[in-house]
């Protein structure tokens, strides 16, 4: 069962009157979003505005104090994690390579939520591991260790366990962090043609505002823990939104390679100002 | 408009993303699929000669002594069918108890250290690191205080006292989720309070049942007989195949908490089991033999060098902890001469220094 979206679409993952906290401390209040399927949806706001914390409660991770996330139509918590692990794929912002692993052995983990006791590696798995490291330009990296790879190469490996997954919903935590620009751009291509060829169903966290519009159908903007406007990046980028989001002064321009709307900030200041 | 058609650098992505049928992922070393088994032919190829190194430390062990037995005699003895009589008795009663306990004990504690070590992602988050085994001790002594030295009584004692340090250390260690550093400082500061109390109670006891603990408390295969080792023998395997059953959660755990949840790992039950089934495994092998030192800490680790094993391995933990257990028995029953030393006067020896090294090897990768 699937709930329609106001585009007419079903939604595959829906939160609906969301509080979410660590200890006593409220992130998020009486959120409500539906992320549209079969689209890529970036989640952009400054720091501390709760992007992290709502993918984490969509994701499972983070329990929510009040409210439903439904994957599916189906509430989230009532979900064995195994079966939502074979639904819905996470990257997130920090994770631990073991010592001494090597890239497949890694990428292989990603097949836990298809493997039992008794089936842990078949043709199938064999088939989901080498796709994802030839999808993520990894395969010839495939038997060095993690610990020598450079940040680019590692944040790629990653990318492709969770690509072993096999999940056509991906949740994505800044996946671009700590990258180069030409890692950003060929990790953000990836992301767009796992969306554009496979139809799988993507939401990223970015901090790159000219990315997100970029890559993005639909741009989720938050603010201090609620939604401030979903939508089309044509539709929604305006320097007013972007003023009152993030408190800077720009210009709005039109992308000239892709015509999207693409966020110019005001002039810098080269001297202290005068209060 | 949008397009997503950004210029196409020789870096781009993806020419072949499918893999076709019979291909074969390049994990850098052999691999062996074995019904539905992934086999890392390395590591089993270690941990059997390992064992084998072990076994050979046994089937010395059981010739060595002051009635010392050729090689022939040994295997006529295991089977019952010496000649001379006493040639069966040296062997199957006095001897291959005690071989029997180094080879499974040591390789309880092996995985009990392998456990830990990757539940914590710490090569100090080991049992008898974080008081586990000083737990299982207080058990034991306060058991036998009260019920005497019976092995079922101590056992249980032991696996009490274990399980009760396991829950308090989880639960001082309780932040929203148990996180390994936090868990070892824990565990180090109960060990030394539980050293300090087991001393108290060694102290109040009657004389003979103080001595009794305290040269069971230094860790010994001394006088190891069929009626201890083999209950303690089933248990262990038993417990050991527990562990076995959950490595693949193990080695997804290692990759953190966030990944392995998002993986479908349920992290917070599987970990609960783990520690209870672990906890036991030192439980019931510091019933058997004492609180044995080091090779919980140290086989985990050695076994992952030798074998450039991917992450944790239970497997050759297993054979590494047999064959130091077995090695250092044997060094403690024979090297001094007439003098028996406990075993684990022998591994905290050896320990120390290991303990040494690795702080130092983690002192230089934290800075």
């Amino acid at each position: 069962m699937s709930i329609p979206n106001p585009a007419g679409a079903a939604s595959p993952l829906i939160a609906e009157n969301l509080d979410l906290a660590y200890d006593q401390r409220q992130i998020v209040s009486d959120l409500d979003v539906s992320i549209p399927d079969g689209k890529f949806s970036i989640i952009v706001g400054p720091n501390a505005c709760g992007k992290s914390t709502l993918l984490r409660a969509l994701a499972r991770l983070l329990p929510p104090a009040k409210g439903t996330v439904l994957l599916d139509g189906n509430n989230i918590e009532k979900m064995k994690t195994k079966k939502i692990a074979q639904r819905l794929g996470l990257l997130p912002q920090s994770s631990i390579a073991p010592d001494g692993i090597t890239v497949a052995e890694l990428v292989s983990r990603g097949r836990h939520p298809h493997q039992s006791f008794l089936r842990q590696w078949t043709d199938a798995d064999e088939a989901a591991v080498l796709s994802a490291l030839r999808a993520t330009n990894t395969e010839e990296l495939s038997s060095r260790l993690v610990d020598e790879l450079s940040g680019g190469q590692r944040q790629r490996v990653w990318v492709a366990m969770v690509l072993a997954q096999e999940t056509s919903l991906l949740l994505l935590d800044e996946p671009t962090t700590f990258l180069d620009v030409a890692y950003q751009i060929e990790l953000l291509d990836l992301f767009s043609q796992l969306n554009h060829e496979y139809g799988h169903t993507l939401v990223a966290v970015l901090h790159d505002l000219n990315q997100a519009c970029r890559y993005a159908d639909e741009i989720i903007a938050m603010k201090n823990g609620s939604i401030v406007a979903q939508g089309a990046p044509e539709t929604i980028i305006t320097s007013e939104l972007v003023n009152e989001v993030f408190g800077i002064d720009c210009t709005v321009i039109d992308d000239p390679v892709t015509g999207a709307p693409m966020i110019v900030a005001g002039a810098p200041k080269k001297t202290f100002a005068q209060r | 408009m949008k397009t997503t058609n950004l210029a196409v650098t020789d870096r781009s992505l993806t020419a072949h993303p499918h893999a076709l049928p019979g291909e074969k992922v390049d994990f850098g070393r052999p691999m062996l699929r074995v019904f539905g088994f992934r086999i890392d032919l390395r590591v089993v190829i270690t941990a059997g000669i390992i064992t084998l190194i072990a076994l050979a430390c046994g089937f010395a062990g059981l010739m060595l002594g002051k009635f010392s037995l050729t090689p022939t005699e040994v295997f006529q003895g295991l089977f019952g069918a010496a000649e001379k009589r006493i040639v069966n008795t040296v062997v199957g009663e006095w001897r291959a108890p005690r071989i029997i306990a180094g080879i499974v004990l040591g390789a309880g504690l092996g995985v009990s250290g392998a456990v830990f070590q990757s539940l914590t992602r710490n090569p100090l988050g080991s049992p008898d690191i974080i008081g586990f085994s000083t737990g299982a001790y207080t058990g034991g002594i306060v058991t036998i205080i009260v019920f005497g030295t019976s092995f079922v009584s101590t056992a249980a004692g032991a696996i009490i006292g274990g399980l009760l340090t396991a829950v308090v250390v989880y639960l001082l260690t309780w932040k929203g989720g148990v996180q390994g550093f936090r868990l070892i400082i824990v565990g180090i500061a109960l060990t030394a309070m539980l050293n300090a109390f087991n001393t108290w109670l060694i102290m109040r006891a009657d004389l003979e049942l103080a001595m009794a603990a305290a040269t069971w408390g230094a860790g010994t295969l001394n006088g190891m007989g069929w009626s201890t080792i083999a209950p303690a023998a089933v248990a262990t395997i038993v417990l050991g195949l527990a562990c076995g059953l959950f490595s693949r959660d193990l080695g997804t755990l290692e990759l953190g908490d966030d990944t392995a949840k998002a993986l479908g790992v349920r992290n917070e039950p599987i970990r609960a089991v783990l520690i209870v089934i672990a906890v036991a495994l030192v439980a019931v092998v510091t019933a058997a033999a004492g609180p044995i030192a080091f090779v919980a800490l140290a086989a985990p680790q050695i076994g992952r060098r030798i074998a450039r094993a991917q992450g944790t391995s239970l497997l050759t933990s297993a054979a590494v902890g047999a064959l130091l257990l077995v090695a250092a028995d044997l060094i403690a029953q024979h090297a001094f001469g007439d003098i028996q030393l406990p075993v684990g006067v022998i591994t905290v020896s050896i320990g120390g220094i290991y303990l040494i090294w690795l702080l130092i090897q983690e002192a230089r990768k934290a800075s």
